[in-house]
């Protein structure tokens, strides 16, 4: 099975029924995606797929080739922040910081198809992402400076 | 200063016992500074000034030995010692450092004698003094009891302090220019011509001078990073998937293990059949470990595969199977035989109760999981001549005494690195799965194990917060509260979490009783006595402890107080209070929050004030009476951590507390039925979501004397504030936790 996760190319070789989670963490060494709870309650280990945010936990290898993956590691760096990055640094978001890479890529995926998210859209899109520490306000402001930002581009 | 007319006098004869016989060791050894640990493996060329600052040609590492599990002290540590340093964020690195008894916590003191934290006679920081002078002879170097500030804040900016006064004596002796005439910032000694020179072009000169000890520290008006918003040193790191927690560290030739241990806690492993189990892909090895089994596999989901698909026999539970039986327990043990203390007896509470018109009311705090959403694990490397072990812990010295139990190696051979740690509320000071990777590791020497939990065993191992019942009594006479009469039943958190090490609990248990006893009201009679409930399943130090339980009972009883009064909420606690501080954090919240000011339909604010670790903190819940139920709309927080130091850290560690505090009190509870506890992952404990999440307005008071941590202070007022909102919206007074069983959110 052929995947690629950030632009690059991958060969797995894999059960059919292991998570795209787990092939990211443990077989590739795409840590930034985080294991929360294996059943799609958190939003820990969210990642896009062919565009769209999703619950690697949820997703087995056997729908997997060919897919074009981006981890939040893909999504910009520490010396370039993606627009979503850059607002959760600039508002101190995380705490722990373990839910935040989900966060990220979930709130990224949301300003994709939504630029102009209501308060009700950002809860609505967000609330399937855990936050133990209790960010989300933090969150909500995070996404709001994101998406005011991306359209000044 | 409120009248704290009565210290729990059995607590502190017995207490103070135990904690004298740790001053027989001698005062010298109490006296004694401990060795600095970064002397051990000093390159040349390197200064260490303290067990906090090291110095070499290349850069500057502070060390930051309080655990950072996401509320940030990594960053104020450093921030403490960068003050007086005159660094600046981002000239340094830092480091958790090596396990030492020279990051001894002196903030525990507060915590382990029986005087509330608003007492300050001098009986009570006499024996303050006592219990640090054992904590420091332990070695106790723990992360907890939001003591990382409190124990810093004058040790680390000292720190700080005899490492520049020592770069300075350095540069004088090199350039030949007199102390006095050497300032410093940006990280460099300023000689009087301008020239800079880099405390790392220092570091070999620095090396070979005594540390200067004769240090003043800067007053307040000098600071230029305390109080002043900083950016905390992991935001980017977290910001961008590339801060590597514990659960993401890979060694060459690591395997990945993970456990099933028995569900009924405590209870044995009678059998098992691993035979399917052995045949799956990347399987390895089953071992057993105690009172469980460990599958070894090459990746972590093959491992939790396999472990699902072995069949096991499990003995009994050691305490009551069903849940209905851990309630009748508590209810049970409101007995002269159970009492562990009188925490209070002002007045005559009983004289004063036993006639007359008496309000009544009993209250339930469930058992709750700590549930971090990083699940546990650990990596264990033994070899014959050594241990290492890389894990996220609140406590590290308490794991090279567990680690070195099992292996039989000296503590001089076991290196523990902490890691950062995603989210603990107290689950990180157990040690069962460090013991577990250990035991692990211990039968395959030579090769790195990394141990890491399903979620499914992460709730099912957890050791929750404390059950507890209240019950309560009291009057009100003329429209104002004058007795208050509460007795608290629970399973002692520390009896249990102590007698894991080995330890048997010296004295009450002050967690019992934490958040009811210590609110420095004047009510006239005012009487908490706890009983300690024989021990159920095992539980341990859920964020602010205590406080969340028996706070909530205190509360919501003195709320129904004021009602049978007719009194206002935040009126009759101002005039109750007895302590300036905290008299001026109920008129903080109430000015905030606009009390008694318009509301709209169906919608109404509920008051609580509880103080706990030492912080007076007062919250005001905002709800509406929705037809989806209760939507709770903002939330206000005053509270008084004496100084902040970093205001963005501080808002942010007390909204994340209203939230932990908030979505608990809502629909959190673990239930215990064959034995085992029912719930297994988030979807039945799931506490708040974005879209109930209220606005959190936050104001910290800097009245108080001391200086206070703020992780675990923001939890305890917040669930009673709610119930006393939803009574003003609904008049339902919701006298358990959590409340989902009586009303709906919205």
């Amino acid at each position: 099975m052929k995947i690629t996760v950030n632009g690059q190319q991958h060969e797995v070789t894999v059960e059919d029924d292991m998570p795209l989670l787990w092939i990211l963490r443990d077989e590739l060494g795409y840590t930034g995606t985080k294991y929360g709870c294996g059943i799609a309650q958190c939003g820990a280990c969210t990642v896009h797929l062919d565009g769209f945010a999703v619950r690697s936990c949820q997703i087995p290898a056997s729908t997997l080739d060919g897919a074009d993956i981006t981890t939040v590691e893909g999504l910009g760096t520490p010396d370039a922040m993606h627009a979503v990055q850059q607002a959760w640094v600039d508002h101190q978001v995380a705490q722990c910081g373990y839910c935040q890479s989900g966060q990220i890529m979930q709130a990224a995926a949301l300003l994709e198809t939504n630029p102009d998210p209501t308060d009700d859209d950002i809860d609505t899109v967000m609330s399937g992402n855990l936050c133990r520490c209790g960010t989300y306000p933090r969150v909500r402001a995070a996404v709001k400076t994101a998406a005011a930002n991306l359209k000044e581009v | 200063m409120g009248r704290i007319k009565t210290i729990a006098r059995r607590s502190f004869l017995i207490g103070s016992a135990a904690i004298a016989g740790g001053v027989a060791f001698g005062v010298y050894a109490v006296r004694r500074t401990p060795d600095n640990p970064l002397e051990d493996d000093l390159a040349a060329g390197a200064a260490t000034f303290n067990p906090w600052v090291l110095v070499d040609s290349e850069k500057v590492t502070l060390i930051t030995p309080h655990a950072d599990k996401g509320q940030g002290v990594m960053s104020s540590q450093a921030a403490l010692i960068a003050e007086e340093l005159d660094i600046e964020f981002g000239q340094f690195e830092t480091s958790f450092g090596r396990p030492s008894g020279a990051y001894w916590n002196r903030g525990l003191s507060h915590e382990t004698v029986p005087f509330a934290p608003t007492d300050e006679r001098w009986i009570a920081n006499t024996m303050r003094d006592v219990a640090g002078g054992a904590i420091k002879l332990l070695g106790m170097q723990t992360t907890g009891g939001s003591t990382s500030m409190p124990d810093s804040f004058d040790k680390l900016r000292e720190a700080g302090a005899v490492a520049r006064e020592t770069l300075k004596l350095a540069a004088s002796q090199q350039e030949g220019v007199p102390v006095e005439n050497l300032s410093t910032a940006n990280g460099a000694v300023i000689l009087p011509d301008g020239r800079q020179l880099p405390y790392t072009s220092l570091a070999a000169a620095a090396a070979t001078v005594e540390p200067v000890t004769d240090i003043t520290l800067r007053p307040p008006s000098a600071w230029r990073l305390i109080g002043k918003p900083m950016q905390r040193l992991d935001i980017v790191a977290k910001s961008t998937g590339t801060q590597q927690f514990g659960i993401d560290l890979a060694l060459d030739g690591m395997v990945h293990a993970t456990v099933c241990t028995s569900p009924r806690r405590g209870g044995t492993l009678d059998g098992y059949d691993a035979t399917e189990a052995m045949t799956m892909r990347g399987v390895s090895d089953v071992l057993e470990v105690t009172n469980g089994v460990a599958v070894v596999a090459d990746n972590t989901w093959r491992a939790i595969q396999a472990i699902n698909a072995i069949k096991f026999e499990w003995g009994p539970a050691p305490y009551p199977a069903e849940q209905a039986d851990h309630w009748q327990t508590l209810e049970d043990s409101f007995t002269d035989a159970r009492l562990d203390s009188t925490w209070r007896d002002d007045g005559d509470a009983a004289s004063t109760l036993a006639d007359g018109d008496i309000v009544e009311a009993t209250y339930r705090s469930p058992y709750v999981a700590h549930a971090p959403l990083e699940p546990l694990n650990a990596i264990v490397l033994v070899k014959d001549d050594s241990v290492e072990i890389w894990a996220g812990h609140q406590s590290p010295s308490q794991v090279l005494i567990e680690v070195g139990k099992i292996t039989g190696h000296d503590a001089s051979q076991i290196t523990f690195h902490n890691q950062f740690i995603g989210g603990s509320f107290g689950h990180r000071l157990e040690s069962e799965f460090i013991k577990q990777a250990t035991e692990i590791a211990n039968q395959m020497r030579g090769t790195p194990v990394k141990l890491t939990y399903s979620r499914e065993e992460d709730f099912a191992q957890d050791f929750p917060r404390h059950p507890a019942i209240g019950r309560a009594r009291g009057k009100v006479d003329d429209g104002k509260v004058v007795a208050i009469d509460l007795e608290i039943a629970g399973t002692s958190v520390l009896t249990s979490q102590l007698g894991r090490q080995g330890i048997s609990l010296p004295m009450a248990d002050p967690t019992l009783a934490a958040g009811a006893w210590n609110n420095p009201y004047d009510v006239p009679h005012y009487r908490v006595r706890t009983y300690r409930a024989p021990e159920l399943m095992p539980v341990s130090s859920w964020r602010a402890v205590g406080a969340p339980g028996a706070g909530f009972i205190f509360d919501t009883f003195l709320d129904e107080l004021i009602h049978a009064a007719g009194a206002d909420p935040i009126e009759e606690r101002i005039r109750l209070m007895g302590h300036d501080v905290s008299r001026k954090v109920l008129e903080a919240v109430a000015e905030m929050s606009d009390w008694g000011g318009p509301l709209g339909e169906n919608q109404a604010k509920g008051v609580a004030f509880i103080e706990s670790f030492g912080v007076p903190t007062a919250e005001v819940v905002q709800v509406t009476n929705t037809d989806r139920g209760i939507k709770i709309d903002k939330v206000w927080v005053a509270c008084d951590v004496g100084t902040i130091i970093d205001p963005i850290n501080f808002e942010n560690n007390v909204q994340g507390g209203v939230v932990f505090g908030l979505g608990h009190a809502m629909n959190c509870e673990l239930t215990v039925s064959d034995g085992k506890v029912e719930q297994s992952n988030y979807h039945a404990h799931e506490a708040m979501r974005m879209h109930q999440c209220p606005e959190i307005f936050v104001r910290g008071l800097e009245n108080g004397t001391q200086v206070r941590g703020i992780g675990e202070p923001p939890v305890p007022p917040v669930a009673p504030a709610l119930g006393n909102a939803i009574f003003a919206a609904t008049g339902q007074r919701i006298r358990e936790m959590p409340f989902w069983n009586h009303v709906d959110f919205a």
